[in-house]
C-alpha cells in the first residue's frame, strides 16, 4: 500500500514537472508546479512528516504559487512562441544531462545497500520539529532568517528606485517637444 | 475496529457531514435574504413554503435548469475547472472540524468528526489557502476585464490577509499547545474560552474575524465582486450551476470560518450538559450549532450594516494595522506564557 501510494504521488510529481516544461502558456506551467508541490506534500505525508506536508501545502502551493499566478495574471503574459532552441543549449545541455544522469545512477548503484527511510521513522510531529529547529539548530535557523531579511531588503531597494526622479522617463522627449512648442509659440 | 467497519463509519460520517454542510449552505442563503430584508424593513422570500423556507430548493432547481453558457472567448479547461476547484476545497475543509464529543451507538463508539488529525488546524488553513486558485483562475480564464480585475483583487486580498489570519491564530496554539482542534477545544473547559483570555485571546479573536471576513470575500471586503464597479467580479461570465458552485464555495467557506471561530475562541461544543445519556451526547452538538449560527448571523449582520472598503484602504488596513497588531499580540502573548506559565495554561 505504501509503495503504491509512493509510486502514485511520485508519478504525479514527475508528470507535473514534465508538463511544466512542455506547456507553452505560463499559467499552465505555474499550475503544473502547483501539482508538483502538492504531490511532494503527499510524499512527505507518506514519510510520516505531516507537519512538513501541511507547511508545504500552505507555504508553497497556497502562498508562493498564488503569487506566481498573480504576477502572470497581472502581466497578462501570453503564450510563448516555440523556437527551435539555441545551438549552445543543444551542444552543452545534452552531454551535461547525460553526464549528470550517469553520475546519479553511479551514486545510486554504489549506495544501493543503504536502507531506505522507513515509514514514520522521521520526527514528524510539530513538537519534535520545533525542538530540532529552536534548540539543536537554533543558530543556522536564525542565520537563515537574517539571510531572508537581507533578501527582502534587497527587493525593497530594487523596487523603490530612488533614482527614478533623475532618470529621463519614457515621456521625456514628448514633454520636451511640448515645452519647446510652447516656448516657440510665446516668442511668436 | 476492523478496517471495514472503519471504512463504513467514515463513509457514513462523510456523507452525513457533507449533507448537513450543503443544507446549511442553502439555508444560509435563505438566512441572508431574510435577515437583509428585515434589516431594510422588507419581508424577503415569503412565497415558497412557510416563511419562504422552501426558497433554497426552488433556487437550486432554477440553477440546474438554467442555460449553461460558455462564452466563445474563454480558456475552456480552466474556465470549467475553476468553479470545481473552488467548491471542492471549500467543502473538503469541513473534514477535520469536530462537532462534539464521541457518540456510542450499540458496540461502536465514534467521534463526531470525520477525522481527528494532530495537525487539524494546519489542514484547514492549507485547504482554504488552496481555494484561492478557484477564484483567481476563474477571473483569468473568463478572459474579460471585469473578471480579471475581480480575480486579481481576490488573490491580492487573500494573500495579504492570510498572513495576519495565520499570525492571529498562533496565540491560541500557544495556549492550547496543540494543532488538534479537538484538543484546543478540550483545553477551554470551564469557560476558559480563549476569547476571555483578555487581552491576547480577545485581540486575537478580532484580528482573526476581520481577516477571515477578508479571506471569504465578504462585505466590507467584497471588492472582488464589487457589483457597482466590476459587474460581478470573478464570476461575471458564469451562469447556471457553475455560478451556483461559486456561491456554494463562498457560503461553505463562511461555515468553515464560523466553525473555526467557535472551536478556537468560544469553546466549541462545550456548554451545560444534563439529562439522560442520549440528551447528554447530543447537547454539545446543539451548543456547537448555536454558536456557529451566531457567527453566520454575524456575517449577514455585518454585510448589511457596513459599507465597502476602498481598495487602497483595504490594503493599507491589512498590512499597516492588522499585521503589526497580530505580530505584537503574538509576541506579547508568547512572552507572558513563557514568563508566567501558570496564569494562562489551564492545566
Amino acid at each position: 500500500m505504501h509503495l503504491i501510494l509512493f509510486l502514485f504521488f511520485g508519478g504525479i510529481c514527475v508528470a507535473g514537472a514534465v508538463n511544466l516544461l512542455v506547456q507553452r502558456h505560463p499559467i499552465n506551467s505555474a499550475l503544473s508546479l502547483v501539482v508538483v508541490m502538492a504531490s511532494l506534500a503527499g510524499e512527505y505525508l507518506l514519510l510520516g512528516a505531516e507537519f512538513v506536508a501541511a507547511i508545504q501545502v500552505i507555504v508553497y502551493a497556497g502562498a508562493i504559487m498564488v503569487l506566481f499566478i498573480f504576477t502572470i495574471m497581472l502581466l497578462n503574459a501570453g503564450e510563448e512562441v516555440r523556437s527551435k532552441g539555441s545551438r549552445v543549449a543543444a551542444m552543452l545541455g545534452v552531454p551535461g544531462v547525460m553526464i549528470a544522469g550517469v553520475l546519479i545512477a553511479w551514486i545510486l548503484l554504489r549506495h544501493s545497500n543503504t536502507a531506505a527511510v522507513s515509514m514514520f521513522a522521521l520526527p514528524g510531529d510539530p513538537r519534535a520539529i520545533a525542538r530540532l529547529l529552536f534548540r539543536d539548530f537554533l543558530l543556522p535557523f536564525e542565520v537563515t532568517s537574517v539571510l531572508i531579511l537581507i533578501a527582502i531588503m534587497g527587493a525593497v531597494v530594487l523596487a523603490s528606485k530612488p533614482e527614478a526622479v533623475a532618470r529621463p522617463s519614457a515621456a521625456e522627449p514628448a514633454q520636451r517637444e511640448v515645452r519647446e512648442l510652447v516656448a516657440s509659440g510665446r516668442e511668436r | 475496529m476492523s478496517i471495514t467497519t472503519f471504512a463504513i463509519i467514515s463513509i457514513i460520517k462523510s456523507a452525513a457531514v457533507v449533507f448537513v454542510l450543503l443544507t446549511a449552505v442553502a439555508y444560509s442563503v435563505w438566512l441572508e435574504r431574510k435577515v437583509s430584508a428585515h434589516i431594510q424593513n422588507r419581508w424577503g422570500p415569503t412565497r415558497v413554503g412557510p416563511f419562504g423556507l422552501l426558497q433554497p430548493l426552488a433556487d437550486g432547481v432554477k440553477f440546474i435548469f438554467k442555460e449553461d453558457l460558455t462564452q466563445p472567448y474563454v480558456y475552456k479547461t480552466l474556465y470549467i475547472a475553476s468553479p470545481i476547484i473552488a467548491v471542492v476545497f471549500a467543502i473538503t475543509a469541513i473534514s477535520v472540524i469536530p462537532f462534539g464529543n464521541s457518540i456510542t451507538i450499540g458496540p461502536i463508539t465514534t467521534q463526531l468528526q470525520i477525522t481527528d488529525l494532530n495537525i487539524g488546524l494546519l489542514v484547514v488553513l492549507g485547504i482554504t489557502s488552496m481555494g484561492v486558485y478557484g477564484i483567481a483562475l476563474a477571473g483569468w480564464s473568463s478572459n474579460s476585464k471585469y473578471s480579471l480585475l475581480g480575480g486579481l483583487r481576490a488573490s491580492a486580498q487573500m494573500i495579504s490577509y492570510e498572513v495576519s489570519l495565520g499570525l492571529s491564530l498562533i496565540p491560541v496554539l500557544i495556549f492550547a499547545g496543540s494543532f488538534s482542534l479537538r484538543e484546543i477545544v478540550n483545553k477551554q473547559h470551564h469557560l476558559h474560552w480563549n476569547f476571555f483570555f483578555f487581552p491576547f485571546g480577545t485581540l486575537a479573536f478580532f484580528i482573526y474575524l476581520i481577516s477571515a471576513y477578508a479571506e471569504t470575500n465578504r462585505t466590507p471586503f467584497d471588492l472582488p465582486e464589487a457589483e457597482s464597479e466590476l459587474v460581478a467580479g470573478y464570476h461575471t461570465e458564469y451562469s447556471a450551476m457553475k455560478f451556483a458552485m461559486f456561491f456554494m464555495a463562498e457560503y461553505s467557506n463562511m461555515v468553515t470560518v464560523a466553525c473555526l471561530s467557535t472551536l478556537l475562541f468560544f469553546g466549541g461544543w462545550l456548554g451545560p450538559v444534563f439529562g439522560p445519556p442520549i440528551v447528554q451526547s447530543l447537547l454539545p452538538v446543539l451548543w456547537f450549532c448555536l454558536k456557529v449560527f451566531f457567527f453566520m448571523f454575524l456575517y449577514v449582520w455585518v454585510r448589511w450594516t457596513l459599507p465597502r472598503f476602498r481598495y487602497d484602504q483595504l490594503m493599507a488596513f491589512g498590512w499597516k494595522v492588522l499585521l503589526p497588531a497580530a505580530i505584537a499580540n503574538l509576541v506579547l502573548a508568547a512572552l507572558v506564557v513563557a514568563l508566567k506559565p501558570g496564569i494562562w495554561l489551564v492545566n
